[in-house]
């Protein structure tokens, strides 16, 4: 019963700058066939190979669900994290045969919803391409709000403008243009879902208005995948399997024990489906936990980890893998 | 080669039968002499030639009566096919499912043709022949689910995920094991699940709901459940329990072998591309105990599943007023040989 | 207080106050009661912004003024529950997201009060609620589809078709009612005498 996805072999058909941090990769089946159906907020996994070592970060599908026969995804330049992101931007060229997971949906959309109201930031608008095109296909009543830095920032917003017209809101922070959040929040009519992509400043600073202002959690909808942040290295025993692991400045905990030969189940590499959940055997230090998956009293428990995005400073960890 | 179908009734002179090709593909549910529940889900991927699973939706030599016999079931009641509002998107997605699996596991009877949203759609042993398009439900003449379940052996449930719980939103239910569409639906997984007994104390469902929300695209997943049936009726409704509820006090050691069937239920579940919904076929078959005989490992098995089963699980399952007459008839095929391990027929 | 059976049937709470821009009660004669034990801890002016509906039935209505008293923004007494919801409808059909609702009384009213909010796009799960009162059911059953209200007894006949029925704990949110199911379908002979059970 092991979770995990069917991996598609795909072949980069092209690669658009679309901004200065921003650039657009599409992907088709090496075999021609089409590409699985998805919903609205579903992600896949892109294996990069970098030379001797093994990179698999998720990105949210920004095409439309009606049309499989490519997928798209919108990858932002981020020069200080592990590198994945410079990979895509460096490495990737048109012609280039890559790996991808199934999709896999952990923002889907709330099909009760009277009205769906969006709230993106930045690069946060990728799975709301893929939303508000599977939302206009079938009539559906949304708005989405997006925040930028700059209007040149504003990734697809002139797409987005052009199709959907009044329902695009854009806010551009050096324009000081600001979201107006609390009346938005109280201007909703009963029935309304809210779905926010973006920074974890951003998504905190939502979720806790939205709260103040008496919106139920179970209509409050959230992605935030945790990249997996570098850190200093640390050794790990692995139970099971006898190994001894070392996890370098630039690798994931589960990055390291996949390279050990050692595949433990996963979806989303970001700290949020609890597939790679392990267990804690013992410890000598102190854990960096960065998922959202576990609750604080288990992370404060020292019995469990997330491998995908948490972390450990110490003497010694052993895990039941 | 095609599927030879039978002309058959589920109801008034219960003409149904099993030929003996299709005993032998009947996907006997015990793989050991006594029976507990367990969270028993594997992955649904295709199986032997000539059995249930070769191919993963199953049409058999009862395809055609069965769908007669829910064509009535409907006319009767429609409250057996229901769809709440935001449901349509998963009853394409269902719609898409059944047609592509059949279309392609079964070539000679079924034939699906796309170009684009434009579909042509041959079902040749029920004699439709419909083009329509994908999405516009103006162009069918049913919502889609009840279009392509009315075409469909077994029940449907169609699952709504949300809030890390599975919702019963939609379904078609005219051949179910007791219990009601139209008052289940719109429940949680733990709501609909509630009137099992001992299972949620063991945790079952707890765990069964964790694997079944993470069920992915392509990764179908499948278990059994089973119960008993007296005359092979496919509608054991609860709505309709005051008319055959009386079937189970004419059971005696004479008619046992004609009267009494065991009921096995395929249930496999499925993720939903477009909707991310999950549906849940849950496809019932019949076998008379003389049918059943006709393998003396069923019956040597059988026998000691059903004499040793705990009184719960008989008085859920509505044995109690049968059983004791059901175990005597079995024990005359059980010398008390060990019986070897796995589902299949020695 | 209801015990604990099976996990369709619901499970109520203690009202408590929710953070929210407007507050809406419904409630049914000891409901009430529910209503006032909750003012107690409320931050002032609270009820500015509250709408209050109650239905006083035989038991409820020595409770008008102290509910009055509240000084809620609008105050509505109806005669019964039937006659109350169609306005409660139209009150939600008007409403914001911000609305918070709480339920108190019989499990007739909770249950057709939270279908109405469910219409409405509420979920649940986000509905206050707080049982006072009689325990009487309302029953579906599950041949005729009818609903017998005010159920005491079991088992019961059903009102509309007459069949006599077990009435269970597996409850319908959707249909806010407990299913019946004939008790005598296997041995139409068997006549079990009804007890009162639900009060």
């Amino acid at each position: 019963m092991s979770a995990g996805t069917r991996k598609i072999d795909v072949i980069v058909t092209d690669v658009v700058p679309v901004n200065e941090l921003v650039k657009r990769f599409h992907f088709q089946r090496t075999d021609g066939q089409l590409l699985p159906t998805f919903s609205g907020g579903a992600h896949v996994v892109v294996e990069m190979r970098d030379d001797d070592r093994t990179r698999l970060n998720p990105y949210s599908l920004m095409s439309s669900p009606l049309d499989t026969r490519d997928y798209t995804i919108s990858v932002r330049r981020d020069d200080t994290g592990r590198g994945g992101s410079l990979f895509m931007h460096q490495r990737v060229n048109p012609g280039m045969r890559m790996v991808i997971s199934s999709p896999v949906n952990l923002f889907s959309l709330d099909l009760r919803a009277r009205k769906h109201l969006m709230i993106a930031g930045g690069i946060g608008i990728t799975p709301f391409m893929a939303q508000t095109s599977q939302l206009a296909g079938d009539a559906g009543n949304f708005e989405l709000h997006y925040t930028c830095r700059t209007e040149t920032l504003a990734t697809y917003a002139d797409v987005l403008k052009g199709r959907y017209g009044r329902r695009i809101h854009l806010y551009r922070d050096d324009q000081g243009e600001r979201l107006p959040l609390e009346q938005l929040l109280a201007s909703q009519p009963l029935g309304t879902h809210l779905y926010i992509c973006g920074p974890a400043g951003m998504i905190e600073w939502v979720r806790r208005t939205a709260a103040e202002a008496g919106w139920p959690d179970d209509t409050v909808h959230f992605e935030h995948f945790a990249a997996p942040q570098p850190g200093k290295p640390f050794d790990v025993t692995l139970a099971i399997s006898g190994k001894q692991i070392r996890v370098s400045e630039q690798q994931s905990l589960l990055e390291a024990i996949e390279a050990a030969g050692i595949d433990p189940p996963y979806l989303c590499r970001g700290g949020v489906c609890g597939q790679c959940e392990t267990k804690v055997i013992s410890y000598d230090g102190n854990f960096l936990h960065n998922d959202h998956w576990l609750s604080e009293e288990e992370h404060q428990s020292g019995r469990k980890i997330m491998p995908c995005v948490s972390r450990f400073e110490g003497k010694s960890l052993v895990l039941e893998r | 080669m095609g599927i030879n179908f039978r002309k058959e009734t589920f109801r008034d002179d219960f003409s149904f039968r099993n030929s003996p090709e299709q005993i032998r593909r009947f996907p006997f549910p015990f793989h050991e002499d006594s029976y507990m529940y367990a969270v028993n889900i594997e992955p649904h991927t295709p199986g032997p030639k000539n059995t249930v699973f070769e191919h993963l939706i199953d049409v058999d030599e009862h395809y055609i009566s069965e769908m007669e016999d829910r064509a009535l079931v409907l006319a009767e009641d429609p409250l057996r096919c229901q769809s709440l509002p935001h449901m349509t998107l998963a009853g394409w997605d269902l719609l898409e499912l059944l047609m592509t699996q059949k279309a392609e596991s079964y070539p000679e009877h079924f034939s699906l043709t796309r170009d684009g949203d434009n579909w042509h759609w041959i079902n040749r042993p029920l004699g439709i022949d419909d083009r329509f398009t994908f999405g516009d439900v103006s162009t069918l003449p049913y919502g889609p689910m009840a279009y392509i379940t009315r075409q469909s052996q077994g029940d449907f449930c169609v699952l709504d995920q949300r809030d890390g719980n599975l919702w019963m939103d939609a379904g078609i239910v005219t051949t179910q094991a007791d219990w009601s569409l139209d008052f289940d639906i719109g429940m949680n997984f733990f709501e609909w699940h509630a009137p099992v007994p001992l299972a949620h104390d063991m945790g079952i469902f707890n765990r069964a709901l964790k694997f079944l929300t993470n069920i992915q695209q392509g990764q179908p997943a499948r278990r059994f459940n089973w119960t008993m049936t007296i005359n092979p009726r496919l509608d054991t409704s609860p709505e309709n329990y005051h008319k055959w509820g009386v079937d189970r006090t004419t059971v005696t050691p004479e008619n046992v072998g004609q009267k009494v069937h065991l009921r096995v239920e395929l249930q496999t579940f499925w993720r939903l591309p477009r909707s991310n919904a999950l549906v849940f076929p849950i496809r019932c078959y019949l076998i008379k105990m003389d049918e059943l005989v006709t393998s003396p490992k069923w019956a040597r098995r059988f026998h000691r599943v059903l004499r040793d089963l705990p009184n719960e699980l008989a008085e859920y399952k509505g044995l109690t007023r049968y059983r004791q007459t059901v175990v005597e008839w079995l024990s005359q095929y059980d010398d008390g040989a060990p019986t070897s391990s796995g589902f299949g027929p020695d | 207080m209801t015990a604990k059976t099976i996990l369709s049937r619901p499970v109520y709470g203690t009202l408590s106050p929710q953070p929210g821009r407007n507050h809406l009660f419904v409630a049914d004669a000891e409901g009430a009661a529910a209503i006032l034990d909750m003012a107690k801890a409320t931050p002032e002016g609270f009820f500015a912004d509250a709408h209050i509906m109650f239905v006083p039935d035989d038991t409820g209505t020595n409770y008008v003024e102290a509910v009055k008293s509240l000084q809620p923004a609008r105050f509505y007494q109806g005669p019964t529950i039937a006659a109350a919801l169609p306005r409660l409808r139209q009150t939600l059909a008007t409403a914001h997201m911000g609305l918070r609702i709480y339920l108190a009384g019989s499990e007739g009213l909770i249950g057709q009060a939270m279908q109405a909010a469910m219409e409405a796009g509420f979920d649940p799960s986000s509905i206050q609620t707080e049982h006072r009162g009689s325990l009487a059911r309302r029953v579906q059953c599950v041949h005729c589809k009818g609903i017998t209200e005010n159920v005491t007894t079991q088992p019961v006949t059903c009102s509309h078709c007459g069949l006599l029925l077990l009435v269970r704990d597996h409850y319908s949110r959707r249909l806010a009612a407990f299913q019946g199911v004939c008790i005598n379908a296997e041995d139409p002979t068997e006549s079990p005498q009804a007890e009162e059970i639900f009060r």
